[in-house]
């Protein structure tokens, strides 16, 4: 822990308050005492893993609870006998949503920290900007970002997206239920970046062929604060608006969107990242009222053990808040992401028998003959299959209902309706 | 949407933006053309006085569980005067120390953006943060919906415009201003205090980009990158419209804000952005004094 550098904000000593100081003392003592299975272990120095976060920057909500999960998950590991037998040890260093200094946090990691794997983020920017510098290092990179860039084969074999489904997947899974139960005419809000693109060409695509039509996009930089400009420009014959927003002005464009069209609007379906870390009760919001709503992990607990566990383990209430503020909401639906990610690291090296950085090959090739990861406590947003081919998982999707001040889940998709033809086989690339 | 009403949206568009930028930019105006600083921090005052409407109004809810419109009203005094004791005491121990050197307070002031905006990230805290309007309504124009309160900033701006303008040209403190503008040198021979004026000066100008942040946080969320944006408008107002010349600064803030808010609404925002920077280099090349400046003697 002591190697843990994190810039200090009061975010940072929540944290540690809520997590820390067990967090801190499970690292290397406990490991010996409670891991009979392991004792076995050649050497007992940690794993090291360096963990790119959005500390500062627009995307500092997701960088807060993506830190909690981690060191949730860090925690869990290593109550559990850590990666074969050693104890996990996370180096955390603030990429300040910039590409830029994404990629010279990976260097960063590789050189000066020598961490064994490199794990992150979450902005498509940034992990594109990182990825590459990553090959050039032969540093495994573990992201969490749910964008198609991995499976679309723009990055290289050593990055890997093992815990959340991708953008395109899970588009395609959620346009029939779109297409049939709101309509068929859709405008399109995105933010004009990487990420947003993959929502317009894949939903467009999709929905072309289920008969359907995209009537236009409207792409608006992810850090505008004001928005009622771009309104005007969503066609009147439009039937359901598709939006998709990130940056710190997600409350005011949800707001302003219900303010614009009051009582007469189309259907919209929303992905959640426009109210993600954003309390549903804050004031405006009601316009929203009966819109839905895509969840990569519901909000508001659905019934499931291994979402009660997970939920209890990073500090999350029934109502996706911290335990500790029911105002602070988390970033529910995608930071499954980083428990997973860490859960399937823990897999892919005990696999392989990691040892020493010399077995990083070694890891990507037995994360790569991964096929199926069942739904469990590692695993607590439900089972996924993983392509070894285009390093990419999949899972299922929820469609959740905005009613009375909370999200209720109105569908699930399955796996299989967000599968895809391969665009890339990573396995034929060499190291 | 038909022509008429896509107007009428851009034109309340481009109206709020003019008029909070009015606000803005008069601020820096006045510091420019009184003390000849260019203050680079003014868009951290801005910044600092939205983050500070957050800290008033979540106190006047927390402890005092004061109504929206009330913990707005509270928001609307203190955060003004907490910037403004921040930029006095800039004033006090950074500016007069350095004799107000035109160089050497551009020096300054972008060491103050880099400490002002660091220290609301340690303190405050990387999130954007809402700031409950003082009332929800959502006025009904027939053809579409359009906040109430951004109709009231509107109007709340104008009237504090208004005042800055009687203030500055009927009063005794404005005189003094003017004349300290004009010619400090004789000013003091006057008897004019101008290192009192030039605080105040500094002081008001902070507090002037503060209220009008707390106007906009309500319909923005408070957050410590947003001074960017502010500060560079301002400074595209300023130079548009003449360093130091008051009305030239209203009319630049005007045509800036209703243009932005107008090609914003029927092209899109970066074209409105490119436009205005198009307009700066016009005007440098061209009127380099700006539209309303005079020529320096």
């Amino acid at each position: 822990m002591s190697k843990k550098i994190l810039p200090i904000n009061k975010a940072r000593r929540r944290l540690l308050g809520g997590l820390g100081v067990a967090g801190a003392a499970s690292i290397g003592v406990p490991v010996a005492s409670g891991l009979s299975g392991y004792v076995q272990a050649a050497s007992s120095e940690p794993i090291r893993i360096g963990f790119q976060a959005h500390i500062t920057g627009i995307g500092a909500t997701y960088g807060r609870w993506y830190q909690r999960t981690t060191l949730a998950a860090q925690q869990f590991i290593n109550a559990n006998g850590g990666i074969n037998g050693r104890p996990l040890e996370l180096v955390i260093e603030d990429d300040g949503t910039d590409p830029k200094r994404g990629a010279e946090i990976i260097e960063k990691f590789a050189i000066r920290h020598k961490v064994d794997v490199a794990y992150g983020t979450l902005f498509s920017n940034v992990v594109i900007g990182s990825a590459a510098r990553a090959g050039d290092l032969k540093l495994p990179y573990f992201v969490a970002s749910e964008g198609h860039h991995v499976a679309s084969g723009i990055l290289n074999r050593w990055t890997v997206q093992p815990g959340i489904t991708d953008v395109k997947s899970q588009v395609i899974a959620m346009a029939p239920w779109v297409a049939d139960n709101l309509g068929k005419k859709v405008t399109m809000i995105v933010p004009d970046y990487a990420f947003g693109y993959d929502h317009r060409d894949n939903f467009t695509e999709a929905m072309a062929a289920l008969g359907g039509e995209v009537l236009k996009v409207i792409a608006i930089p992810p850090t505008e604060t004001s928005f009622f400009k771009y309104f005007p420009k969503i066609p009147r014959e439009t039937e359901v608006i598709y939006h998709v927003m990130v940056g710190p002005g997600v409350l005011t464009f949800v707001k302003e969107l219900g303010e614009f069209f009051g009582k007469n609007r189309p259907e919209i379906f929303g992905f959640i990242d426009s109210l993600e870390g954003v309390d549903i009760n804050s004031a405006g919001l009601e316009a929203l009222d009966g819109s839905h709503f895509w969840e990569g992990m519901p909000r508001y607990a659905f019934g499931s053990e291994h979402d009660e566990f997970y939920r209890s383990q990073v500090g999350v209430d029934e109502n996706g808040a911290s335990l500790d503020d029911p105002k602070d909401v988390s970033t529910y639906a995608h930071m499954f992401a980083c428990w997973e990610t860490l859960a399937v690291i823990k897999k892919g090296m005990e696999a392989c028998n990691y040892q020493t950085k010399d077995d990083r090959q070694k890891l990507i090739e037995a994360v790569e003959s991964f096929t199926e990861f069942p739904e469990s406590r590692d695993h607590p947003q439900g089972a996924k299959t993983f392509n070894g081919r285009t390093h990419q998982a999949f899972g299922r999707q929820f469609i959740t209902q905005l009613n009375d001040s909370r999200l209720d889940v109105v569908h699930v998709t399955s796996i299989e309706d967000g599968l895809y033809e391969d665009e890339v086989d990573y396995t034929s690339q060499s190291f | 949407m038909d022509f008429g009403p896509y107007l009428l949206l851009a034109s309340l568009e481009g109206a709020v933006m003019a008029a909070v930028l009015a606000l803005t930019a008069l601020g820096l105006s006045l510091v420019f053309g009184v003390m000849r600083v260019v203050n680079v921090a003014h868009g951290e005052f801005f910044m600092l006085g939205a983050v500070s409407a957050w800290w008033a109004s979540s106190m006047a809810t927390n402890i005092a569980s004061a109504s929206p419109a009330l913990a707005f009203l509270a928001a609307l005094v203190l955060a003004p005067l907490i910037t403004g004791a921040v930029a006095f005491a800039t004033d006090r121990f950074v500016l007069r120390r350095l004799d107000y050197q035109p160089e050497a307070t551009i020096v300054a002031t972008i060491g103050l953006l880099y400490i002002i905006q660091q220290s609301v990230l340690m303190s405050f805290g990387p999130d954007a943060r809402p700031v409950a309007a003082p009332f929800n309504w959502r006025v009904d124009l027939y053809w579409f919906g359009y906040s109430g309160y951004k109709l009231c900033v509107i109007v709340i701006a104008l009237s504090v415009l208004l005042l800055a303008w009687l203030a500055l040209t009927r009063t005794r403190a404005g005189l003094i201003m003017r004349a300290t503008q004009l010619d400090p040198d004789m000013a003091q021979a006057f008897g004019i205090p101008v290192d009192k004026v030039y605080a105040g000066v500094f002081t008001l100008g902070a507090m002037l980009a503060a209220l009008s942040a707390v106007l906009i946080v309500p319909t923005q969320q408070a957050h410590y990158l947003m001074g960017l944006d502010p500060l560079l408008m301002s400074f595209i107002v300023v130079i548009v419209g003449g360093l130091g010349s008051l009305r030239g600064t209203l009319v630049a803030a005007l045509l800036i804000g209703m243009s932005d808010g107008i090609i914003s609404v029927f092209f899109s925002p970066t074209l409105a952005k490119i436009l205005a920077t198009l307009l700066v280099a016009l005007v440098l090349v061209f009127r380099p004094q700006g539209l309303f400046g005079v020529k320096p003697r």
